[in-house]
């Protein structure tokens, strides 16, 4: 069946399908709508859930993990400070290795105050054990979270799925809506390895000595290395099930590229236009849109770009005092391959502002004409 | 409690707390109070940190640990799961000092209070940051000595009064304890384990080493708590019905003071001034048990 749905619309249902049993969350823009959603399909019984209004982001995090290691499949919603205010959270339930599902509505962090779309919360968030996948579209969105819980119970580590606040949260789109028995097929009800159990009683997260606690991390990063393949691998099997994947990265006109185009999220769609122009005028320009960014595809993408000369990262986003947070772990990613692009470095769309055709067609000119990356990222659109 | 369910024990020997400490009392007395079936959340603060270390842990209870500011909302967790899951009978009992409690955790706490969570929530306060070395909480006495609260600063507010704070959330339970009156303690741990929506229970827990006194002197301490009036001995129900336990005949606070090195910095009239703040919240306790 299909419905015209905005992308947080979509993020309910896939939540929905998966049949996740405890959610906790707080609101925040434009996260909200997700909230509002689920607590109507839980009232109504469509969705058997314990829904627990915390006071706090860092709350539901807490909430969600603890209810994660007593067995039970998880959900939360949040951005921006939300997200920050999660952040020792974050850690903590990637630490546990608990196979908790969020959804962030992409948005900048203040000061001064944006509700508006930025990715740097959730990239700024790369180092707490998350996997991270960003979306394009509602559909994706919606296939997203459902293949998140298969990913998360597999590998043990925490998934955070990613959609642009307003351009992708608010925004509709007409959405396939899988069948509840294709979905159950798909993702059987969770049953945890370890859990808390007073039958089978354990002590979750004792202190870890300096003899061993290394060991931990080492085997949570095992875990992460992994998750590539499985991400890869659940998206085929999503794929012969639903007719629909993503893979770890989209690839557009990029065979025969010089120039490729590189971004995550709705910019992405923006982009497919102007490439098409650009290839009617006989330019060989390309795009690859990252879906996952953690664990970071290192070598999938080096396959793609190491037949480009050249790369036009744009970021939205920006590490202050380093620059785009994709386009170094581009570089870093390049860093001793055999044969390698030169890579231009673009900030764009910072705080909600439209990343138009027009911003994507002078980051492509830019990169044409210039032989050589400025060593500085470009920002785009700043007012003097 | 019959003797059978004193040999039932949960917390065994290999945690690392102090001589003397009045934690491991407490919790001791509340798990065998509860039984096995029970899954414990535990934070930052003593109790977290002395509860074993990897991979031998000192408790016989399914147990979880959260962050500091989160005890509230993961004891939530856990029983949300449980109750999706169909398991109504197993009791969640959230454990955190004074600092988990009075300050990082009172937003937590306050929010599943509120809600009216259906787990019990046992604070054992021993009036400061112990656990990283004695600093002050806004459990901590008004006079008395910490290390950030030194003799040329000694605290000048008075403790948080955590307990009206729960009360005016009109949660089903809340109630005092004191590991000197062991048969009282384990009655209202069992109370609560048998009341529905959330449960508030708060025990006084000396710290030989931060109040400094001879760890010999843990149980009178607590004793002398109880019967200067300092630390009364009370339930309330539904945050209306007050009940009071224990009516001493008050001991003079000096009796208690002078036992701890942490109040040896109290200048002239000043223990005049706590016998008079004690001997005015009393009255005002009475008042509320005979209003109710």
């Amino acid at each position: 069946m299909k419905k015209l749905m905005t992308g947080n619309t979509a993020v309910s249902y896939g939540v929905m399908l998966s049949r996740a049993e405890v959610i906790s969350a707080y609101p925040i823009t434009p996260q909200t709508t997700i909230v509002e959603e689920l607590s109507e399909i839980c009232a109504d019984g469509r969705l058997k859930a314990k829904f627990i209004r915390v006071e706090s982001e860092h709350s539901a995090m807490a909430c969600v993990a603890a209810a994660s290691a007593t067995g039970a499949r998880v959900f939360t919603a949040t951005s921006s400070h939300g997200l920050a205010y999660m952040h020792e959270m974050l850690h903590w339930t990637a630490g546990t290795r608990l196979p908790v599902v969020m959804v962030n509505a992409n948005r900048a962090i203040g000061s001064p105050w944006s509700i508006w779309c930025e990715q740097g919360d959730s990239l700024s968030q790369r180092d707490t054990g998350w996997l991270q996948l960003y979306c394009e579209s509602s559909q994706e969105a919606l296939d997203t979270v459902i293949q998140a819980y298969r990913i998360a119970e597999e590998v043990l580590l925490p998934v955070m799925v990613l959609v642009d606040g307003f351009f992708l949260s608010h925004t509709s789109e007409p959405v396939e809506i899988p069948d509840q028995k294709a979905v159950d097929r798909f993702l059987p009800p969770y049953r945890s390895r370890y859990k808390l159990d007073p039958d089978d009683p354990h002590t979750f997260n004792i202190m870890a000595d300096p003899s061993i606690f290394i060991s931990f991390k080492h085997d949570a990063q095992k875990a992460m290395d992994e998750a590539k393949k499985v991400v890869a691998r659940v998206d085929r099997e999503f794929k012969a099930h639903f007719g629909r994947g993503y893979g770890l990265l989209e690839k557009v006109r990029c065979a025969d590229a010089d120039v490729l185009f590189l971004t995550m999220g709705t910019a992405a769609s923006t982009a497919r236009e102007v490439i098409e122009e650009y290839r009617k005028r006989g330019k060989k320009v390309g795009l690859c849109r990252l879906r996952m960014f953690r664990p970071f595809p290192a070598r999938e993408l080096n396959k793609v770009l190491s037949e480009a000369k050249k790369v036009a990262v744009l970021d939205r986003d920006n590490s202050l005092g380093s620059g785009g947070i994709v386009a170094q772990e581009v570089k870093a990613a390049l860093y001793g391959a055999a044969r390698k692009p030169k890579v231009f470095e673009f900030i764009a769309g910072l705080g909600g502002k439209d990343i138009t055709p027009e911003t994507i067609g002078e980051v492509i000119e830019h990169t044409l004409n210039n032989v050589n990356p400025g060593g500085e990222p470009i920002w785009m659109g700043v007012q003097e | 409690m019959n003797a059978k369910e004193l040999l039932n024990e949960y917390l065994h020997s290999g945690h690392g707390c102090c001589p003397g400490c009045g934690m491991p009392i407490v919790m001791r007395h509340a798990f065998q109070a509860l039984g096995e079936r029970t899954i414990a959340v535990i934070t930052a603060g003593c109790f977290g940190t002395i509860s074993g270390g990897f991979p031998s842990s000192p408790l016989k209870l399914a147990t979880y640990n959260t962050p500091f500011a989160s005890t509230g909302a993961a004891a939530s967790g856990v029983r949300a799961a449980l109750d999706i899951k169909g398991d109504t009978q197993t009791t969640v009992l959230a454990v955190a000092g004074d600092g988990g409690t009075f300050d990082i955790g009172i937003q937590a706490l306050s929010a599943a209070a509120e809600r009216n969570d259906d787990f019990i929530y046992l604070c054992y306060d021993n009036e400061a940051y112990m656990n990283t070395g004695i600093q002050r909480s806004s459990a901590t006495p008004w006079g008395a000595w910490t290390t950030t609260t030194p003799p040329s600063n000694l605290k000048s507010q008075p403790k948080k009064d955590i307990v009206q704070i729960m009360v005016a959330h009109r949660v089903p339970y809340v109630a005092t304890a004191s590991i000197a009156y062991p048969e009282d303690l384990i009655r209202k741990i069992k109370k609560a384990k048998e009341t529905r929506g959330f449960k508030f229970i708060y025990a006084f827990s000396p710290c030989p080493v931060g109040w400094r006194f001879s760890s010999e002197l843990t149980i009178r301490i607590a004793r002398l708590a109880v019967q200067t009036k300092i630390f009364p001995l009370y339930e309330v129900e539904e945050g209306e019905r007050y009940i009071l336990n224990e009516d001493p005949e008050g001991v003079p606070v000096d009796g208690y003071l002078k036992l701890q090195g942490r109040f040896g910095y109290l200048r002239e009239g000043d223990m005049e001034r706590i016998q008079e703040n004690v001997n005015r919240q009393w009255k005002r306790l009475m008042g509320r048990v005979e209003g109710s």
